[in-house]
């Protein structure tokens, strides 16, 4: 069996990924204490964060449920709210897409804002990365935020105090993905892209379930693929 | 249905869900070869997901009940801006947050 394990880009991965022990603890932690104010048994607060493992979408449908909302429609709208995973789906898929079957499943379930901005922003920034790398930077980036979602989930629902509001962690998930962002910007057109993006994320934030954000994404992507085509047409009339 | 079943009902099916629109594309399509417009469309993907995702975080907080809020917007500045000259993750990462905690500070 081929090793798909490289030391370097683990370590390498897993430093990239200890920022979003920040992100990640609080978030978890308070999935915990709101799920367990809601009445959910212990069991059924971590089965969530396992079987789920998506923040917002999880808070989403704790929401609903409070709400009394029909059952159908919250399984619908937090998957909506996930919606934006398919496309980290595709756009890893010409990364990572030859693992063997059993890995990239593994990979598909580890898939979050997190691991996935952090890994993208890797591979682009060395193309070179070979098939084990790239895996192995995956593996390391989700070392530390997986198990400590689990874990912060618990705390949270054992704990059932809220975090003191003077920390601001609430910014904590702005903050990290800005980080990401800034590096990401490297030519027009994911300047533009992100331009857009932002716009029609304030425009269409109206809009329920979080389906403003897909407007956006979707916006944004043709911006940048377009401006890419009409640079290198450019280009080649030279 | 129990209350409780109902409840199970609802993790299954997110999970299940979830999981088919994270494991689409990277299952289905795996090594082969995608037309190159929809390859062009996904390099995009994360400047296209991620500052809509964090745009109206930074505008309407939470935790100020969805008012603007300069603290907050300063630190956003400052950590796109360092982000974007340095290219390093974790020097915007703490430029950022000593922004929020100074300008709170100051404001507060």
């Amino acid at each position: 069996m081929a090793s798909y394990y490289d030391r370097t880009e683990y370590l390498r991965g897993v430093r990239g990924g200890l920022p979003f022990v920040l992100v990640v603890v609080p978030f978890a932690l308070l999935f915990g204490v709101v799920a367990t104010e809601a009445g959910l048994p212990l069991l059924q607060v971590l089965s969530f964060s396992v079987v789920v493992i998506a923040g917002a979408a999880q808070f989403t449908a704790l929401q609903l449920m409070a709400e009394n909302v029909p059952t159908l429609v919250i399984i619908i709208s937090a998957l909506t709210v996930n919606l934006r995973m398919a496309m980290y789906s595709a756009s890893l898929t010409p990364h990572l897409g030859a693992l063997p079957f059993m890995r990239r499943a593994f990979v598909a379930y580890c898939l979050v804002d997190q691991s996935y901005a952090l890994s993208i922003l890797e591979y682009e920034k060395r193309p070179e990365m070979s098939l084990a790398q790239k895996f192995s930077y995956f593996m390391g980036a989700i070392t530390p935020v997986v198990p400590l979602w689990y874990a912060a989930t618990v705390a949270g629902a054992m704990v059932g105090q809220a975090i003191p509001p003077a920390l601001a962690l609430d910014f904590a998930v702005p903050i990290t993905f800005l980080a990401m962002i800034g590096p990401m910007l490297r030519t027009q057109a994911h300047v533009l892209a992100a331009a857009v993006s932002v716009s029609m994320a304030l425009i269409f934030a109206f809009l329920p379930w979080n389906l403003g954000l897909i407007v956006a994404a979707i916006a944004g992507m043709v911006t940048g693929a377009e401006v890419e085509r009409r640079v290198e047409m450019a280009r080649a009339a030279q | 249905m129990s209350e409780t079943a109902t409840i199970w009902l609802i993790i299954v099916s997110l999970g299940i869900g979830s999981f088919g629109l994270r494991y689409i594309f990277l299952g289905v399509i795996g090594d082969r070869q995608m037309p190159e417009w929809i390859l062009r469309h996904l390099r995009y993907t994360a400047v296209a997901v991620l500052p809509g995702l964090v745009a109206p975080l930074v505008i309407w907080p939470a935790a100020t009940g969805g008012q603007p809020d300069p603290a907050r917007m300063s630190a956003a500045a400052v950590t796109l801006v360092v982000g974007y000259l340095t290219k390093n993750v974790l020097a915007a990462i703490f430029a950022g947050a000593g922004t929020l905690f100074l300008m709170l500070y100051l404001l507060a």
